[in-house]
Order: structure tokens, then C-alpha cells, then sequence
């Protein structure tokens, strides 16, 4: 059997328009890398090897007949967050094991029509509430650069996968940092762009205010390839933007000369790793060698996004999960005595612990008395933490910073101190509140472990700033390495 | 701000959760710690400051109130718990 897992999404493409290699091909050849490696790994939770090989092989009819996208024959992965007709979607949780999807994702359906091939539904925190993929229902998963830590998350399954190579790319949401931070700890590009960029219809929703969808892959180009089926406009997501949608790998080979790079001080404090800020003061070295100027600056109130988030987001994930009554869909406990007993036992037995940690720290927040010490309180604060990052914005094109204050920690390290785990998302989290849109690019190791180099732009500037990741991976081959046993 | 057993008791109960009883003080423990790093906040004035609603000011965006979406009900009740005639059943609520 023929190996292409060393070729990016946009090297696959080519491979196929040209007739290098058939869709049946690649997608078995991706197929028997998951047989291979995931049972250590954990990175899928459902696989589809039938439907996988009908898709590739209507795609090899399509690339025949000519005229056939980019994306047609490429096998990509979603995380199982997003609803896919008529295979099972868990969103990482019990309460949803049983859960048949009786319908398409918009960015599923965009991906099907532009002829992608759904390899299987990838692992992630519960509810995609997490930093390290520990709260699945259907365990851990593990780091392919070093086993005993973790991937990150909440997209800690398609974080790991891509890392691997059991998939070209996949799909990943981020609420506080669920794309870019799994992206830094597992050496690949992730991209979350401006909130409403990507519709939201059909992705399970944790808190409506913050998530967004966006590609994560191993290279600016292959996120730009992505992104150009992904985002638009979709009447049946109440907050997605009516906005033209330009050609993101057009502007991929625009000079960086003059380019002004701010650098946040807060995010370079004492919080940081010391291995950490090597790399990433190397890969601003190199930004500089490339003609950008470096500028300080500061977020004064950047401070303050965790607090903040674990307001917002408990707030409206109380809101959102108060949907899975054991009525309709989803699990529902044996016997129930009453219709009390049903709901509370459906939810209590079908949710984990950090969901129903955060379920009650919303709840309380938003019960009578309360509201405006904290949900009223979190919304100003966000209007202070998006007015740095507009202030910041009259003097710099883009902010760069890490994506995480350390590397991959050990399985196990942070699951009992739910605030240490928090932390972890301490310099993403205010991208979220504020709907920026910011990319993890690969920048190098510490400690043989990956490190993710945070580039944070203004709205909808998304073009802007895969041309700035692109130009650093064509003088860097970071985002080329595979770890070792992957090979 | 620290919870006791007798809070994370009743905020179970109007957020519709069990709680094993041996669970609570694990919760209370930890929903205090929360509450404790959100306290953070009040470092801020924030009089005055309006609430972010949109990240972009967007107003919510309204459509003709006319129906738009066929009747699946045969497709969504297939991943319900229990139905019978079309109708989701749960136990008895009146005597």
C-alpha cells in the first residue's frame, strides 16, 4: 500500500486533480493508519469506513467527469461535536451515546457538497468543556508527540489526529481557546476565525456568545482551503454575519515587509514557561529577520478573561444544556418515578463532573439576586478586554503571543484542580470574548514537546493573518514534523 | 465566596441535576474556588460601562414569520427515549 500521510491537504488536492492517486486510494490508505495507531492514541470516536469508501469513490466518478473542487476526494475528519446525518454524534458525553443525528451541520453539509470525505467523528472534552480531553465520556486522548501527556482541547481528538497523521485535517470548535490551544500542544495550524464567521447551525452548543468553528490542519494554505468551504454566510445561525467571503488563499504570498507585530506584555509575564518563551521569542527573531517590526503594547485588562469567561460561559452553557431533559433525544435514566425524578437523573447520570460543575456555577450566577454582580458584571468587563484589543489595533496589524503558558502536560496532572486547568487557556481566552479571530502556527519544541506560536488579528482579517502564519512556514518546516513512531 | 452542602443542594435542584450526596462537598469545594477566581472582577469599576451584547454590535436579524421547514417528526421522534401515536411520553404528571 501507497503512504501519503507526509502531504499536506493542498499536496492531496493536487495529487488528485491530477490523477496521481485515486479518493479510494488515500481514504484507505487514512483508514488503516486509524486501525493502526488510535488504539493508543483515542483520537476518533466513531469511525465510518463504509461510508467513507462510498463517498471516495462517488468523488473518483466526480474527479473522472473533471470540473471537481479542491476538496473533492480529501479525507478529512469532523469533531463530534458537529451533527452528521445518520451517524452517531456524542459530543464527547454519555448523555448523547445514543444520539443518531437526524441531520447535517452546515459546515457538514459544506464539506459534503464541496466532495470532502468524512473519515469519522473525533474525540473531545465533554460538551467540549475542558483543556486536556480528560472530561470524554469515552476517555482520554493521548498526545502523539509524547504518550503520557495530553492533546489539549476541548478539539484535543482532532488536535491529536492531524498531529498523527490518521487525517489530513479536520474541523474544531473554540469557545475559550478549543482550537488553538490543542493546535500549540500538538504541533499543528489551527485557526479560529471572527466570531460569526462560521455558522453555528447543527454545532452542539456550549456557549453561544463565544463559539466558533474553524479548521485545523497542518498548515496555513491547507487552513486557508478549509476555511474557504467553511465560512459564509447561513440563514439558520441568528448570528452569523452577512459578509462577502473572499478567496483566503489568495493573499497567502503577500509580502510581510513593514508588518507591525504587537506584543502584549501581559503575555509575557511570570505566568510563562521558560521553554516557551524561547521558542516563541525565536519565532519573533524570525519575524523580524523578515522584515516585521516588533512593537510592545499591552491589554490592561486581558487580566481578567478567565474570571470573566467562567461567568459567560457556565452562564450560558446552563442555559443551552438545560435542552437535554431525557425526553426528546439523548439518554434518560431507568424507572423514573415522576417527571422530576426523569429530568434529574437523566441529567445527572448522563452528564460528567466538570458539566455539572459548570451547569451550577451558571446556574447560581444567573438565579435571582444574582445577575447583575455576575452576568451583567462579566459583559461590561468583556466591553473593557474588546476595547484594548480595539485600541491595540490603531498601532499594530496583528498581536502575537503564545498560545499556552506551557507544553502538553501529564494525563492526570490538572484533572482534580479544575482552576489550574482553567488557566491553561489564559492567553486565548480573550480572543473569544472579544470574537477576534487568532491562529496557533507551530514555532518549535521545549522539552521535545510542541509549542504554538498565537497570532491574534483584527475583525475579519482572517486573510491577513494566514498570510502571516504562511510566510513563516515557508521559512520554517515546524509544521512539516511528524512525531516519531508516525513517521 | 464559599458554598456550603445546603447551596450546591438547592442550585442541584433548579438546575435539574442528582447529585450524589457523596459528591456535595467535592462541589462545594470546587464552586467555591470558582466563584473565588471570578471575585477577580470586582477589581474593575465598571459604572457606566455598557454590557457587551455582540463582540461586532450586530442587532439579531428577523425573518417573515412564515413556515420555512418541513414536518420531520417521524425522523426526530426515531431518537427519542419513548413515543407512541407521535407523541413523546414521559410518566404520569396528573393523578
Amino acid at each position: 500500500m501507497r503512504h501519503f500521510h507526509d502531504k499536506t491537504l493542498a499536496e492531496l488536492s493536487a495529487l488528485l486533480q491530477a490523477g496521481d492517486v485515486s479518493s479510494s486510494e488515500l481514504t484507505e490508505s487514512y483508514l488503516a493508519r486509524i486501525k493502526q495507531y488510535d488504539a493508543t492514541l483515542n483520537t476518533f470516536i466513531t469511525v465510518v469506513e463504509d461510508q467513507a469508501m462510498q463517498q471516495a469513490s462517488e468523488a473518483d466518478k466526480a474527479l473522472k467527469a473533471g470540473g471537481a473542487g479542491v476538496l473533492t476526494g480529501v479525507p478529512i475528519a469532523h469533531k463530534d461535536i458537529f451533527c452528521t446525518q445518520g451517524i452517531r454524534t456524542s459530543c464527547g458525553s454519555k448523555m448523547l451515546d445514543n444520539f443518531i443525528s437526524p441531520y447535517d451541520a452546515t459546515v457538514v453539509k459544506k464539506f459534503k457538497k464541496a466532495g470532502a470525505i468524512t473519515l469519522g467523528k473525533t474525540n473531545m472534552d465533554e460538551f467540549a468543556m475542558g483543556s486536556s480531553n480528560e472530561t470524554s465520556y469515552y476517555g482520554p486522548v493521548r498526545n502523539p508527540w509524547n504518550t503520557d501527556t495530553v492533546p489539549g482541547g476541548s478539539s484535543g481528538g482532532s488536535a491529536a489526529a492531524v498531529a498523527s497523521r490518521l487525517t489530513p485535517a479536520a474541523t474544531g470548535t473554540d469557545t475559550g481557546g478549543s482550537i488553538r490551544q490543542p493546535a500549540a500542544l500538538c504541533g499543528i495550524t489551527g485557526l479560529k476565525p471572527t466570531y460569526g464567521l462560521v455558522s453555528r447551525y447543527g454545532m452542539i452548543a456550549f456557549a453561544s456568545s463565544l463559539d466558533q468553528a474553524g479548521p485545523m490542519a497542518q498548515s496555513a494554505e491547507d487552513c486557508a482551503l478549509m476555511l474557504n468551504t467553511m465560512a459564509g454566510f447561513d440563514e439558520k445561525d441568528s448570528t452569523s454575519l452577512e459578509k462577502t467571503i473572499p478567496d483566503y488563499t489568495a493573499g497567502l504570498k503577500n509580502s510581510i515587509e513593514g508588518l507591525r507585530i504587537g506584543l502584549p506584555r501581559e503575555y509575557f509575564d511570570e505566568g510563562l514557561n521558560d521553554g516557551v518563551r524561547g521558542v516563541i521569542q525565536a519565532a519573533l527573531d524570525t519575524y523580524h529577520d523578515m522584515g516585521a517590526e516588533l512593537v510592545d503594547i499591552t491589554l490592561p485588562n486581558s487580566g481578567l478573561s478567565v474570571p470573566v469567561y467562567y461567568v459567560v460561559a457556565p452562564a450560558e452553557c446552563s442555559a443551552n444544556l438545560s435542552r437535554f431533559d431525557g425526553v426528546r433525544y439523548g439518554y434518560r435514566c431507568e424507572d423514573p418515578r415522576d417527571l422530576f425524578d426523569l429530568y434529574t437523573r437523566s441529567r445527572g447520570e448522563g452528564f460528567g463532573a466538570e458539566v455539572k460543575r459548570r451547569i451550577m456555577v451558571g446556574t447560581y450566577a444567573l438565579s435571582a439576586g444574582y445577575y447583575d454582580a455576575y452576568y451583567l458584571k462579566a459583559q461590561q468587563l468583556r466591553h473593557l478586554i474588546s476595547d484594548d484589543f480595539k485600541a491595540a489595533f490603531n498601532s499594530v496589524d496583528v498581536i502575537m503571543g503564545p498560545a499556552s503558558p506551557g507544553p502538553a502536560f501529564k494525563l492526570g496532572e490538572k484533572a482534580e484542580d479544575p482552576i489550574s486547568m482553567y488557566l491553561s487557556d489564559i492567553y486565548t481566552i480573550a480572543v473569544n470574548l472579544a470574537g477576534l479571530p487568532g491562529i496557533s502556527v507551530p514555532a518549535g519544541f521545549t522539552d521535545n514537546k510542541p509549542v504554538g506560536l498565537q497570532i491574534i488579528g483584527n475583525y475579519f482579517e482572517e486573510s491577513r493573518l494566514l498570510n502571516v502564519a504562511h510566510t513563516y512556514q515557508q521559512h520554517t518546516d515546524w509544521h512539516r514534523q511528524i512525531p516519531d513512531g508516525y513517521k | 465566596m464559599s458554598l456550603d452542602t445546603d447551596d450546591i443542594k438547592s442550585i442541584a435542584q433548579l438546575a435539574r441535576l442528582k447529585i450524589d450526596e457523596a459528591d456535595v462537598p467535592g462541589y462545594a469545594t470546587n464552586l467555591s474556588n470558582i466563584l473565588d477566581l471570578v471575585e477577580q472582577m470586582n477589581s474593575v469599576d465598571t459604572e457606566g460601562v455598557i454590557p457587551m451584547s455582540h463582540p461586532l454590535d450586530v442587532v439579531q436579524r428577523l425573518r417573515e414569520d412564515e413556515v420555512t421547514e418541513t414536518n420531520q417528526r417521524d425522523a426526530f421522534q426515531k431518537v427519542a427515549p419513548a413515543t407512541q401515536d407521535g407523541l413523546y411520553l414521559v410518566p404520569r404528571v396528573i393523578e
